[in-house]
C-alpha cells in the first residue's frame, strides 16, 4: 500500500516536473506511455528487450557462475587468495568503459566481446562478496562433513553452498542491476540492436520520449524478474529459518 | 605421515600419543597431550574421564583424524568407518531432522531409520528444522545421526553436557540401549564421573593438562545390571587413583 502512494508521489512530481521544463525536456508520464504502447504495437520493443535481456542473462550468469567459483576457492584457500588479489583489486579499479572499449579493439565488434565486457565487469564485485561468505563458512560443519567421510560434491552442495546463500543472493541482485546499466553501454558502443542501440539513436534525436519510453520498459522487465525469479528462490532457500508467528 | 589408519588384531583402537602441542598466542608450545596410550577392543565401551579443559577433545579430534598434527600413531577405523557425536550438534540448520541423518548415511534404511527414531523419542520431529527443536532434542538428533551410519568405531564428546539431569539421564539409557543393540566400539568423552561409571566398561582417567592416563579402571558388571551399591565401589575406586592434587574439577 505504501508503495503505491510512493509510487504515485513519483508520478505526481514527474507531471509537476514536466510542466515546468516543457514537453522537449521531460515529456509527461502519459506521453512516455503512448510512446511505449505504439513500440509495443509495432513489435519494435519486444524485440529489442528481449536482445538486450537475452545478453544480460548470459553475461549474468556468466559471471555469478565464474565468481563465485574464483570467490570460494579465494575465500579457502590463502595461497590462491594471495595469488589472485593483486589481480582482483586491478579488475575492480578498472573503469567499466575502459574494458569495453579494449574488449572491442581485441575481439572486434562482436556479439562475444560484447558479453565478455559485460562479464568482466561484473566478475570482482561477485568474487568479492563470494569470498566474504567463503571465509565465513562454519569450520565445525566442515569437520562434521569429514569426520563422516561426506563426498565433495554433497559437501557443497547441502553445506558449502546453503551457507554462502545470502552471499549469493547479495551478489546476485547487485549484479543484476550493474549488468543491464553495462549491457545499455556496450550496446550503445558496439551492437546494431538492444535497448542501448536505441537509446543511442534516440540521443542523437534528442528524443528523450524514446529515451524514457525504452528505459521505462526495461525497469519494468528487470522487476519483473525481481519479484517473479529472485524472490520465490529467496523464500524456497530460506524456508528453514524460523518465522516468527 | 603419522596415522596408520588400519584396524588390525583384536584391537579395534589403539592410540599412542606420545605428544600434542598447540602454538599459544604468545609463540610459546602449550603442551595439551602427552605419552598417551590406549586401547579399545571390539565392542567395548571406554571413557575418558578428565577435568575440563585437559585435552579430551583434542584427543577425540586427533582419534577422528581431523587433527594429524601429533606426535605417535593412532590404529582407528578409516573415515567413513567412524562416526561422532560433537559437544554441539553440529546439525544442518537447512535440512529437516530426517535429511540431517541421511545427509550422512544415504544408505540407511527406512526400517533402521524407523527403529532409531524411535528408540531417541524422534519420530514426531523427522520432518522439524533443528531451529525448531530443544539443545536436548538436537542433542538426540546428532547422536541419530552418528548410528547411521552404522559405525564401528563411536566417539562421543560430552554429548549430554549442559542437559538438565533427569534430561541427560534419559538419554544416557537411550545410548545404552544402542550401543548394547548394535555391539559397536564407543569411545566417551566426559568430565561427569556419574556418567563414567553407569557407561563404560573401562574407565581412563585423564590427569590435567598436559593429560596423562592416571589409572585404568575395568567396570566388569554389564551396564544394564549395575546397583547403586557397584557404582559407588566403582566411583570409590575410581577416586581411590586421585592421589596427589585432587582436581576439584571431576565430579566425585
Amino acid at each position: 500500500m505504501l508503495r503505491l502512494v510512493s509510487l504515485g508521489l513519483l508520478v505526481i512530481v514527474w507531471y509537476i516536473g514536466s510542466f515546468f521544463a516543457g514537453e522537449q525536456m521531460l515529456p509527461a508520464p502519459m506521453t512516455v506511455l503512448n510512446a511505449i504502447l505504439t513500440e509495443a504495437r509495432s513489435g519494435e520493443l519486444f524485440f529489442q528487450l528481449g536482445v538486450t535481456l537475452v545478453r544480460v542473462l548470459v553475461a549474468f550468469t556468466l559471471a555469478m557462475t565464474i565468481g563465485s567459483a574464483i570467490g570460494l576457492l579465494m575465500g579457502r584457500v590463502a595461497l590462491v587468495n594471495q595469488l589472485g588479489d593483486s589481480w582482483l583489486v586491478v579488475l575492480l579499479n578498472l573503469p567499466a568503459l575502459v574494458i569495453i572499449v579494449l574488449a572491442y579493439l581485441w575481439g572486434g565488434l562482436t556479439e562475444v566481446a560484447a558479453i565478455l565486457a559485460v562479464a568482466i565487469n561484473k566478475l570482482p564485485t561477485a568474487i568479492v562478496t563470494v569470498r566474504e561468505g567463503a571465509r565465513a563458512l562454519d569450520p565445525a560443519l566442515d569437520e562434521m562433513a569429514k569426520v563422516f567421510a561426506m563426498p565433495r560434491l554433497r559437501t557443497l552442495r547441502h553445506i558449502v553452498i546453503p551457507q554462502l546463500a545470502p552471499y549469493l543472493a547479495a551478489a546476485g541482485r547487485s549484479g543484476l542491476s550493474l549488468v543491464w546499466k553495462i549491457v545499455l553501454i556496450v550496446e550503445l558502443l558496439g551492437r546494431p540492436n538492444g535497448v542501448g542501440f536505441e537509446i543511442g539513436i534516440a540521443f542523437q534525436l534528442f528524443d528523450v520520449t524514446r529515451i524514457l519510453a525504452y528505459a521505462l520498459a526495461f525497469v519494468v522487465v528487470i522487476l519483473a524478474i525481481e519479484t517473479l525469479v529472485v524472490q520465490p528462490i529467496e523464500r524456497r532457500a530460506s524456508r528453514w529459518r524460523l518465522r516468527t508467528a | 605421515m603419522n596415522d596408520a589408519r588400519r584396524a588390525g588384531g583384536s584391537e579395534l583402537l589403539d592410540v599412542r600419543i606420545v605428544r600434542k602441542a598447540y602454538a599459544a598466542a604468545t609463540g610459546q608450545p602449550l603442551e595439551v597431550l602427552r605419552d598417551i596410550a590406549f586401547t579399545l577392543a571390539r565392542g567395548e565401551l571406554g571413557v575418558l574421564v578428565g577435568p575440563s579443559g585437559c585435552g579430551k577433545t583434542t584427543m577425540l579430534r586427533i582419534i577422528a583424524g581431523i587433527d594429524v598434527d601429533y606426535d605417535g600413531k593412532v590404529v582407528a577405523p578409516e573415515r567413513g568407518r567412524l562416526a561422532m557425536v560433537f559437544q554441539e550438534p553440529r546439525l544442518l540448520p537447512w535440512r529437516t531432522v530426517e535429511d540431517n541423518v541421511r545427509l550422512v548415511a544415504p544408505s540407511v534404511s527406512e526400517s533402521a531409520l524407523v527403529t532409531l527414531f524411535d528408540v531417541l523419542e524422534l519420530t514426531q520431529h523427522r520432518l522439524h528444522y533443528p531451529g525448531e527443536l530443544s539443545l536436548g532434542l538436537a542433542r538426540r538428533v546428532a547422536v541419530a545421526r552418528a548410528f547411521a551410519v552404522g559405525p564401528e568405531l563411536l566417539l562421543l564428546d560430552e554429548p549430554f553436557v549442559s542437559l538438565d539431569d533427569a534430561l541427560a539421564s534419559k538419554l544416557r539409557d537411550e545410548l545404552s540401549v544402542l550401543v548394547e543393540s548394535r555391539a559397536v566400539t564407543t569411545l566417551l568423552v566426559t568430565h561427569d564421573l556419574d556418567e563414567a561409571v553407569r557407561l563404560a566398561d573401562r574407565l581412563f582417567l585423564l590427569s590435567a593438562r598436559p593429560a596423562q592416563v592416571l589409572a585404568e579402571v575395568p567396570i566388569r558388571v554389564p551396564r544394564g545390571r549395575r546397583t547403586a551399591t557397584e557404582l559407588s565401589v566403582a566411583k570409590a575406586e575410581v577416586v581411590g587413583h586421585l592421589r596427589g592434587p585432587l582436581d576439584p574439577a571431576i565430579k566425585a
